[in-house]
């Protein structure tokens, strides 16, 4: 990518999407910020924010996506154009992903309260920080065309996938002492399963980066992933 | 049978071409496939035509034209001093940019090849191969009504399809073809790139063009040329998603090289 394009302008339509997709990235990132902020502190007004906010991401992907569908019409790109713009609309289309499951999480904000089992709240939140970082760093390097760094994120996801897991079996263990944690213990629930997932589609992004750059999938296999589809707690026995 | 067709129909091994002191072409190893469609690309001077006229010894007539390296059709020296050059360019036809009728009618461009090389024996049988011929090039059902016609008053597009049906009515194995589509318009391309396609089916086929979708459409093989060297040679797919070197890189995108 050393050189420019003859074509002025071919060459500015594919940097102004390239900046669509990092500003969407920083607006999710911050989206995903909110929806923790709210949750943290059971701030409604924030949470609600945080849900009208959305329409900015999902503006954006329609932007980009036509921004890319006219790259492809009046440019017919090849090689590293190609997959420049058909990694903007993958990368959007987890980017709108992302938006929503920061929104749905937020929402949980309303029913919450501050019961026994809430104090799991800063333990999700440490797992969307460390989530949001990855997004961030998966924009960062998107921007640079790193895909060692993208594949460092990508790899990354297994510790998301681990906290989320015990996570996942901490709130079975209380909601099977005490039925009265069952409804906060559901919403926490959603809300660990939604970060979990902004993680995947995170790392989706990074596969992205990487087949931008290099042309391939990543080299590797994807890091196991999480396994609360075949967790079982055993209830107490009295 | 599966053997045959895995051997490359067309080997050139360390091809360097000269006009007089100036060299156009450097050291080119490429292996063409049999009934494969194989695109050269490359921008202007490059040496793409040069290497494709190599091929039926179509720089022969070219003063100060020497090629040098092994070229073989077949495992048969293409420069052999026992070839009979109107031989090998019966096996090896021609399509070149300009659509080229010759002045005579429709019919006798066609028939005229398959005459000379005494191909048929008598009338019906000729009209037989004509037929053939210009149903395989997609131009049967337009022109039979108008056969005495002159090739000269058909549409470009019309022309150079009458130039293909003139090109394998003399039952080639290879047909090399020249920015064929260059002076056509989007719907007599698309007819010549159909036809292309069909051909494979019984032809080798070679083609230059300067058009990168062109040659990503048409192609199952890719080369690159540079500055009269073969930078990169590769399948299609691979070559205008994911090309290994930056020069095919610059060029099929559209940048400074």
């Amino acid at each position: 990518m050393a050189h420019k394009h003859i074509v002025h302008s071919y060459e500015e339509d594919l940097q102004a999407l390239g900046r669509l997709i990092a500003d969407m990235g920083r607006i999710a990132a911050a989206q995903l910020e909110g929806a923790l902020d709210a949750l943290g502190r059971r701030d409604v007004e924030l949470a609600d924010e945080v849900a009208k906010r959305d329409a900015e991401v999902d503006a954006l992907e329609r932007e980009i996506g036509e921004a890319a569908l006219k790259a492809l019409a009046l440019r017919q790109p090849m090689a590293v154009d190609l997959r420049e713009v058909v990694s903007a609309i993958k990368i959007s289309s987890d980017l709108e992903r992302i938006g929503d499951l920061a929104k749905n999480a937020a929402k949980h904000a309303h029913a919450i309260g501050n019961g026994a089992v809430a104090q799991l709240m800063p333990r999700i939140a440490r797992m969307g920080e460390l989530v949001r970082d990855h997004l961030l760093d998966v924009i960062a390097a998107y921007q640079k065309r790193d895909p060692e760094r993208a594949l460092e994120t990508w790899r990354g996801d297994e510790e998301v996938d681990d906290r989320f897991n015990g996570v996942f079996r901490e709130l079975l263990t209380y909601m099977m002492e005490d039925p009265r944690t069952i409804g906060t213990g559901t919403h926490l629930l959603f809300v660990a399963k939604n970060v979990e997932r902004i993680g995947d589609h995170t790392a989706n992004i990074a596969e992205t980066v990487h087949y931008l750059v290099r042309g391939e999938s990543p080299p590797e296999s994807r890091p196991k992933g999480e396994d609360t589809a075949y967790t079982v707690v055993e209830p107490p026995t009295r | 049978m599966a053997l045959a067709s895995t051997l490359p129909k067309i080997v050139a091994r360390d091809v360097d071409c000269f006009y007089g002191d100036k060299q156009a072409l450097f050291c080119v190893n490429l292996d063409i496939s049999e009934k494969q469609v194989t695109a050269l690309i490359g921008p202007s001077g490059c040496g793409k035509s040069t290497f494709l006229r190599c091929l039926n010894r179509m720089n022969d007539v070219i003063d100060g034209c020497r090629v040098t390296g092994k070229l073989e059709l077949d495992a048969e020296d293409i420069y052999g001093p026992d070839v009979d050059v109107v031989k090998l360019r019966a096996r090896v036809g021609m399509v070149f940019q300009k659509p080229n009728p010759f002045p005579k009618s429709i019919y006798e461009n066609v028939a005229y090849g398959p005459r000379i090389h005494g191909l048929v024996s008598n009338r019906g049988e000729l009209d037989e191969l004509v037929e053939w011929s210009l149903e395989k090039a997609g131009l049967l059902g337009e022109v039979k009504d108008r056969l005495q016609e002159p090739g000269t008053g058909l549409s470009g597009g019309q022309q150079q399809r009458l130039c293909i049906a003139r090109a394998i009515a003399v039952s080639p194995e290879v047909i090399l073809m020249d920015e064929p589509c260059s002076a056509l318009d989007p719907i007599a391309t698309a007819k010549i790139e159909e036809l292309t396609d069909e051909l494979r089916e019984n032809f080798t086929n070679v083609i230059v063009t300067h058009n990168m979708q062109q040659a990503a459409r048409v192609s199952q093989r890719t080369a690159f040329f540079h500055l009269g060297i073969l930078v990169e040679e590769g399948e299609t797919g691979k070559i205008f998603t994911n090309p290994g070197n930056e020069r095919t890189q610059d060029y099929i995108t559209g940048r400074f090289g």
